[in-house]
């Protein structure tokens, strides 16, 4: 079972319909004992870092995140790819989960729109389970301001937007995407199927 | 690179697709669910649901039209059509929509704009702009449909409309509108050349020429259409091929 973490952090349901589509057990939960339960674990998120790690912290999740990190594959999506990281700095300094080395910062985008929102192509770096089956080149759908900025060796994919930003990042049994894979059409599936895969 | 998007729309009546030329002569043609399940095996980048009753006791029907798309289409998905307060942004969200459009009610209540930013995000709230050639070199905001000439100059209100706080308009020509002559790639150059939102240009899209011209001459982001891609006259894959083969990103399947 995929536990979806539920902190009040919106938009939980997209990714349990997509799970559900895909036949992959799943349940959303902000519950430690489920999340222990579980056999892999999705963070997602909307809004703002500040706000989901107050938020997080009230649930009592930030520590047993980190503890369920250790056993059972996390993926973390869009905003909550983000809090894997040290540190976040939208609206004020903030400290992340810390699963990943690296930080959030605001996209400098030159002059390109923002958010960096739509379809956008990734590029390869590193090797990584979720991209089996996903040919370099695929399109996943983004909607963000802010990025991290992390070593490359973290990063599985990137896409480009007047700088280079980490599309696909990862640290052992932890992942993250900073795209909406529930609202990438067959290849956000895909990656969620072989997310499942891993859990197994 | 950012792809170009192509976004088709469905008119939706108590709860069933139709297509309005010129918002008259609805013909009935099928289940939205099916047609947007359609679109996303097409390509569509997005899709939006236009609800074309958008009454009070409609909305519940169109929410649980987005509830079982969202469980089988895994695309954005906007809705629009008479979302009127924050309550029915709420609604329309809780039940999987991406976005919500917001048309004449942004124009009656322009604080909605900005409490539905505030509350839900910029990049949930989407402004539609009707606009049709005032005759003095112009364009004004219509509403209701075109029926109501609102007085207003079309590129004042979507500067005005992003300050408030929206995350992308959706302007439509209301000249060019059923005619399948082409997008007026004059509007919008005109609206995307003073925001920093994306811009979808929507009404007239009736050849594959239409759109690489739209994409190659103007600074928008996204091309809509409805009844061209409905009747099949052109399928959202073609109009990628087409675009790709012009140099113009878009996302293939």
């Amino acid at each position: 079972m995929i536990a979806i973490i539920d902190y009040n952090a919106g938009n939980l349901f997209s990714v349990k319909n997509a799970l559900d589509y895909l036949d992959i057990d799943n349940e959303v939960t902000g519950e430690a004992a489920r999340l222990d339960r579980a056999d892999a674990l999705i963070l997602p998120g909307v809004g703002a870092f500040p706000d989901a790690m107050r938020q997080l912290d009230k649930a009592g999740l930030v520590g047993e995140i980190r503890r369920q990190a250790k056993k059972k594959p996390l993926l973390g999506i869009c905003l909550g790819m983000q809090l894997l990281f040290e540190k976040g700095y939208e609206f004020e300094e903030c400290e992340g989960l810390g699963l990943i080395k690296g930080e959030v910062r605001k996209i400098d985008a030159g002059g390109l729109k923002i958010p960096h929102m739509g379809w956008n192509s990734l590029r390869f770096l590193n090797p990584c389970p979720l991209l089996d089956g996903v040919g370099e080149g695929s399109y996943t759908y983004f909607v963000h301001s802010y990025m991290a900025c992390t070593g490359d060796e973290n990063i599985a994919a990137y896409t480009e937007y007047h700088v280079r930003i980490p599309a696909l990042v990862m640290n052992g049994g932890v992942y993250g995407a900073q795209y909406h894979p529930e609202k990438s059409s067959r290849i956000g599936l895909a990656m969620l199927k072989n997310f499942w895969r891993l859990a197994k | 690179m950012l792809a170009k998007r192509i976004i088709p729309c469905l008119d939706v009546d108590r709860g069933s697709v139709v297509k309005g030329i010129n918002f008259v002569g609805i013909r009935e043609v099928g289940d939205p669910v099916e047609c947007a399940a359609e679109y996303d095996r097409q390509g569509a980048d997005e899709i939006v649901f236009l609800d074309i009753t958008a009454t009070h006791e409609h909305r519940a029907t169109m929410a649980d039209v987005v509830r079982r798309t969202a469980k089988k289409v895994f695309v954005p998905l906007t809705v629009g059509g008479g979302i009127r307060t924050i309550d029915d942004f709420r609604e329309i969200l809780r039940a999987g929509a991406d976005k919500v459009s917001i048309n004449s009610a942004a124009v009656r209540d322009k604080t909605l704009v900005a409490r539905a930013a505030d509350k839900f995000g910029n990049q949930c709230v989407v402004v539609a702009i009707d606009a049709r050639r005032n005759g003095s070199g112009g364009f004004n905001v219509v509403i209701n449909g075109g029926r109501i000439d609102t007085g207003l100059d079309a590129l004042a209100w979507a500067v005005e409309v992003e300050s408030l706080g929206c995350g992308e308009l959706l302007v439509t020509s209301m000249d060019a509108d059923g005619t399948k002559n082409g997008f007026d790639k004059e509007l919008t150059q005109a609206v995307s050349s003073r925001v920093k939102i994306p811009v979808i240009a929507s009404g007239g899209g009736g050849s594959l020429a239409h759109f690489s011209e739209l994409f190659e001459q103007t600074g928008a982001d996204a091309a809509l259409a409805a009844s061209l891609f409905h009747y099949r006259e052109l399928t959202v894959g073609e109009v990628k091929r087409y675009l790709n083969e012009k140099n113009i990103p878009v996302r293939l399947l």
